[in-house]
């Protein structure tokens, strides 16, 4: 673990050495201050939460957006440059490396959403709002944030490319969004295992203030499930 | 301190190296000589345990590079032909981090160490991605010992380096046997002869041969030529340079030029010299043919 904390604080250097986790952050500061003052602020007598906001189509739209481009570079980036064959010569093991790059991306990832706190702090001047539903809000857009970032991350060990790793992990984002529309045109167990995998069917119980450990136990197995994918296939180089 | 058995790697239905065996003591610097495409980068990969073997054993300082591979990696750096590192570090936050990830206890010392002896103190500050080919090449050296391993691996340290910079490198190599085991790979000969104790030659994913370089020239020396150009050409010449003792072949390859092959281990230049001369014959030209590593392929594979 002390391997992959090592591999954290350098990625974290690596991230804001590079305009992209400041383009990004900056991009989603902006629709997410659109949506607020277009939800909440600018609408008198409307309700003091930020269920709309963070539930708002573009809000989810952003968040699968910006997922795959904080982890597009982590290892294709080190895959084409070759440095990954200096890492894993070192004696670190598959997995260290992984968890380390993840993690930075988690810390950029909650650095990002940190001034979004502002908004439930200008709330509370103004009402009164349900501090719970407030941090169920905040610790369901970070599990999904988490396995969005890991799914992002599996995509990022497939292409030496940052643009093609970035693409393929939206598709994969958008893929697992998806399946839970497709319950709606079958039945039975099918249609409810569709709607358990789907990424969002998930989301929303939260900003709601329902803190579910099922949802929670989804996300941490789609991480984690993700995390070890891409660690095995860091480890196919042994047979490319 | 080194010891590989057996090591085969198949990529698809191509096989990069074929039952390649060799071992190598500790202090001892290894040349490992091979045309592009001969298999030296692959078995470079598998030593350092990036990648495994199809087939064979690779022991470490007495750890399988498979059943040990993190134990056996302490002991390894390792320096991979194209010298990735991060253009966006300095180098000496670099430098901390490669210290760090190798577990090295002491890491502010470790860099001091490593960046006095590769001459980088004045660059310590510089981003790595401003830094001339020369730079990055000390950059990459002082990554494969900052941890001070008992075995260093470098793939081809001097390719694209200048002629002052080659022989830094070189110096710095040569300096490193004794206290570190080294392997290196270069398809330049003179290289290997200069900084090597012991040399391997890989053809095609097949060790061709393995010998100390003075080994190597003595067993080349067989096939030493050497080339003579004459202001006229004459059959008179070309019989004269037939009877001088020692010389067995003597091919006519243009308009006053003789290739002529010598027997083994003996400088025929001084009586070829002299012989024309005391004739009368003009010498414009006289040389030995240095042999291109492709001959010498030839050569070592047809014995």
């Amino acid at each position: 673990m002390r391997n992959a904390l090592i591999i954290t604080r350098r990625e974290l250097g690596a991230y804001f050495a590079s305009p992209i986790a400041y383009i990004v952050i900056a991009a989603y500061l902006v629709v997410m201050g659109i949506l607020f003052s277009l939800i909440v602020a600018g609408q008198p007598g409307s309700e003091a939460s930020l269920r709309f906001v963070f539930g708002n189509v573009f809000s989810v739209i952003i968040l699968i957006i910006v997922g795959p481009l904080l982890t597009m570079r982590l290892l294709s980036e080190e895959q084409r440059s070759g440095t990954l064959e200096i890492l894993l010569t070192a004696p670190v093991r598959d997995w260290e490396v992984v968890v380390g790059k993840y993690l930075a991306s988690c810390i950029v990832f909650v650095a990002m959403l940190a001034p979004t706190v502002v908004y439930p702090l200008l709330l509370e001047r103004f009402d009164n709002p349900d501090h719970g539903t407030f941090i169920a809000t905040y610790i369901g857009v970070i599990l999904l944030g988490m396995a969005i970032l890991a799914l992002g991350l599996l995509t990022s060990a497939l292409s030496q490319n940052q643009i093609v790793a970035a693409f393929l992990g939206l598709g994969l984002i958008l893929v697992l969004t998806f399946v839970q529309f497709l319950a709606s045109v079958t039945s039975g167990i099918l249609a409810s295992t569709l709607t358990y995998l789907g990424l969002l069917s998930h989301f929303f119980d939260f900003l709601r203030g329902i803190v579910d450990t099922r949802d929670i136990v989804y996300y941490l197995s789609v991480a984690s499930g993700a995390l070890f994918i891409t660690t095995q296939l860091l480890g196919t180089r042994r047979w490319r | 301190m080194i010891q590989v058995e057996g090591l085969t790697k198949v990529y698809g239905n191509f096989t990069a190296i074929h039952d390649v065996s060799f071992q190598v003591q500790r202090g001892e610097i290894l040349g490992f000589l091979g045309p592009n495409g001969a298999g030296k980068t692959t078995t470079m990969r598998i030593l350092t345990g990036f990648m495994p073997p199809t087939a064979g054993k690779v022991t470490i300082a007495g750890y399988d590079i498979m059943e040990d591979s993190l134990e056996a990696r302490r002991h390894i750096g390792y320096l991979p032909e194209s010298v990735p590192l991060y253009p966006e570090m300095t180098v000496v936050n670099y430098l901390n981090f490669t210290a760090a990830i190798r577990g090295v206890p002491k890491r502010d010392e470790a860099v001091e160490r490593v960046m006095a002896q590769l001459n980088l103190e004045d660059r310590a500050d510089t981003i790595i991605g401003k830094l001339s080919k020369g730079y990055r090449q000390r950059v990459g050296l002082a990554q494969a010992l900052v941890h001070d391993p008992d075995i260093v691996i470098l793939d081809e340290p001097t390719i694209g380096l200048d002629p002052k910079q080659i022989i830094e490198v070189r110096e710095l190599i040569r300096s490193l046997g004794g206290d570190h085991t080294v392997i290196l790979s270069t398809h330049i000969l003179p290289e290997a002869s200069q900084v090597c104790s012991r040399v391997l030659i890989i053809n095609e994913g097949q060790l061709v041969a393995e010998d100390t370089p003075e080994g190597l020239t003595a067993r080349l020396k067989g096939g030493e030529r050497v080339f003579i150009h004459l202001a006229s050409d004459t059959m008179e010449a070309e019989e004269a340079l037939r009877n001088i003792a020692g010389v067995q072949e003597v091919s006519h390859v243009g308009d006053g030029k003789y290739e002529i092959t010598c027997v083994l281990g003996q400088d025929l230049r001084p009586v070829l010299a002299r012989t024309l001369i005391e004739r009368g014959w003009d010498l414009l030209e006289l040389r030995p043919i240095g042999m291109s590593l492709e001959e010498i392929f030839l050569k070592l594979t047809a014995e």
